[in-house]
């Protein structure tokens, strides 16, 4: 368990966050910028005094200011991969990621070896810090984090200054690392198809407060969030096992609650668990079961709730055995098919359309 | 002439690389003190000590020279204190040469290391405080080493100018050859005795040449250190 509850004020700006969390797992700290993501992680690792702040992590209490106590920076075994990597320039690869584990005074987690596997730091370990690509520093950064046995470790968007293609390249192995080790991570992101792809809960930040928090699959379905990702990121997110995988037609089937989803992938392994996004824009409704078309979903349900979204049309969301799907609809549809809570809907959903959002699972609890 | 150096040039020669170096070693450590201080430190005060680090600068050398004869002279406050209970005389010795070429030199060196660490990142201290290093650990595995183009840079230029510093040292330590009479003084002789031209000319290239040589080598050296470094 990581609980956070800290108060600090600044002349123009003042952040107080209580949130709690089960470990491990990923933590996401999301919203837009100037809302505080990146002084939270800083008050947790203590680089920025807090005026209050109450920490434990593991039952092990970080900082108390009540009873007085805080673990200085240095000694709160907290790992903190920073935006800019901030690599020693002066030390080649291998003594960046030496550095922390040198002056780590604790039980080794992780091994040096193990680290550079994971991160396929092999080739890297001679070169210095300004000969490599951002990509690259980032993965060291990470390594290097991660050598100093840490029992929590900040990630303050560690891919935001790398362009799309890089980022893709660096995101498999922070899932591998996730899915690997059992250390919590705290992760702070603008970007919300990384924090639907790595994290197991979301801390909603606005203007320095908590708006919403909870298990990243409920989150998805809060309000506060839909209106700050846009009417394009909205969408549900449904999480389950891999039935059946044919890889020639790149098709697999998901266990999602008492049903199973179609979706295009191409690479599944049957019995993994998987997470996917499906936007909001891209399911259909209707009220009778349909014939003679190409989508291969068709989930039959019952109408949950119906909202109007910010951005003149409406959010309907629909249980389908158990898993919760959302629909975004004009409302013109909406009048003509008379929805009402309760009815009974099929919701169409495109296996193509879940392409590109199937996601491995983080660990869960 | 073609000769190599007379007996009397080496011995101005060795003595002003004898005080440069000497007042080097016994500056370098306070002005790395001082810059760090000045650069980090925020304390009421602070401008006044900025001022006084740099008054050698604005100061005529000989007002230095005095007033270092009334500190560390045998029966100033600080010099009689050596004397009883280190048997240190400063006045009129080499080594008091070279601490009046550490005073003249000691604004020149805290700026140039001052410079350097003022482009340290801290976000990089940051980070090594988050993979357990402490404040001493910070300042010897990371902030120093990203000073050392500053330092030696200051050091460098302190050494080529030691080499010539001319108004503290007689006033402080005198003229005396062998002792004290290092280049600058030398010439500076050799300009007041009769039939003495010749010999000022050389010790004047010398200086030149000397004086050049320093500040290529701190150049060259700087550059090599900064590509060491990764910057």
């Amino acid at each position: 368990m990581l609980e956070v509850s800290v108060l600090k004020t600044r002349p123009a700006f003042r952040l107080e966050a209580t949130f709690a969390a089960a470990t491990p797992g990923v933590i996401a700290l999301f919203g837009r910028s100037g809302s505080g993501k990146t002084t939270l992680v800083n008050l947790i690792s203590g680089l920025l005094r807090a005026d209050r702040a109450e920490i434990r992590c593991d039952g092990e209490v970080l900082a108390d200011t009540r009873a007085g106590t805080a673990v200085p920076v240095e000694r709160r075994r907290i790992g903190y991969v920073f935006q800019d990597a901030r690599l020693f320039p002066h030390l080649s690869v291998a003594g960046n990621l030496r550095y922390g584990e040198k002056r780590a005074r604790w039980p080794a987690v992780i091994g040096f070896e193990e680290v550079v596997g994971l991160l396929g730091l092999d080739a890297l370990l001679a070169r210095k810090p300004r000969e490599l690509s951002g990509g690259e520093r980032a993965r060291v950064a990470l390594g290097r984090a991660l050598l100093s046995q840490p029992r929590l470790l900040l990630l303050d968007e560690p891919l935001a200054s790398l362009d799309l293609a890089r980022r893709e390249e660096v995101l498999p192995y922070l899932e591998a690392l996730i899915e690997r080790l059992s250390i919590p991570m705290v992760y702070v992101s603008h970007q919300f198809d990384e924090v639907l792809r790595l994290a197991t809960h979301l801390v909603l930040l606005e203007a320095g407060r908590v708006l919403a928090q909870g298990p990243v699959q409920q989150m998805c379905l809060r309000p506060e969030l839909q209106s700050i990702v846009g009417p394009d990121q909205v969408g549900a997110v449904l999480e389950g096992v891999v039935t059946d995988f044919d890889p020639r037609h790149g098709s697999a089937q998901l266990a999602v609650g008492s049903g199973s989803v179609q979706l295009s992938v191409r690479e599944a392994t049957i019995g993994a668990p998987m997470r996917l996004q499906l936007l909001a824009r891209d399911v259909i409704l209707a009220t009778a079961p349909v014939a003679g078309l190409s989508v291969r979903n068709s989930l039959a349900g019952t109408v949950l709730t119906i909202r109007d979204d910010d951005y003149g049309a409406v959010l309907v969301s629909c249980d389908v055995g158990g898993a919760t799907v959302l629909a975004r609809i004009t409302q013109d549809a909406r009048h003509t098919l008379k929805l009402r809570t309760g009815d009974a809907v099929w919701a169409l959903i495109k296996a193509v359309a879940t392409r590109g959002h199937a996601f491995p699972l983080a660990p869960r609890v | 002439m073609h000769d190599p150096l007379s007996a009397a040039e080496l011995e101005a020669l060795r003595l002003s690389l004898d005080v440069a170096s000497r007042s080097v070693a016994l500056s370098l450590p306070l002005a790395v003190l001082a810059a760090w201080v000045l650069t980090r430190a925020r304390f009421p005060g602070r401008m006044l000590l900025d001022a006084f680090v740099h008054l050698p600068l604005v100061l005529p050398p000989v007002a230095v020279g005095y007033t270092l004869l009334l500190l560390f002279g045998a029966r100033g406050p600080l010099g009689g204190w050596l004397h009883r209970h280190f048997g240190i005389e400063l006045a009129f010795t080499t080594a008091g040469a070279a601490l009046a070429t550490a005073v003249m030199t000691f604004p020149l060196m805290v700026r140039a290391i001052r410079l350097s660490l003022e482009t340290v990142d801290r976000g990089l201290e940051q980070a090594a405080r988050t993979l357990g290093a402490s404040a001493l650990d910070r300042f010897v595995s990371i902030t120093l080493p990203l000073m050392l183009p500053g330092i030696l840079a200051g050091a460098l230029t302190a050494f080529a100018a030691g080499l010539g510093e001319f108004g503290a040292v007689i006033t402080f330590a005198s003229n005396i050859p062998g002792v004290t009479r290092t280049l600058p003084l030398a010439l500076y002789t050799a300009m007041q005795s009769p039939g003495g031209d010749a010999l000022a000319l050389r010790l004047a290239v010398l200086s030149f040449a000397l004086g050049l040589i320093g500040l290529l080598a701190a150049e060259l050296l700087v550059r090599r250190v900064r590509f060491y470094l990764g910057r």
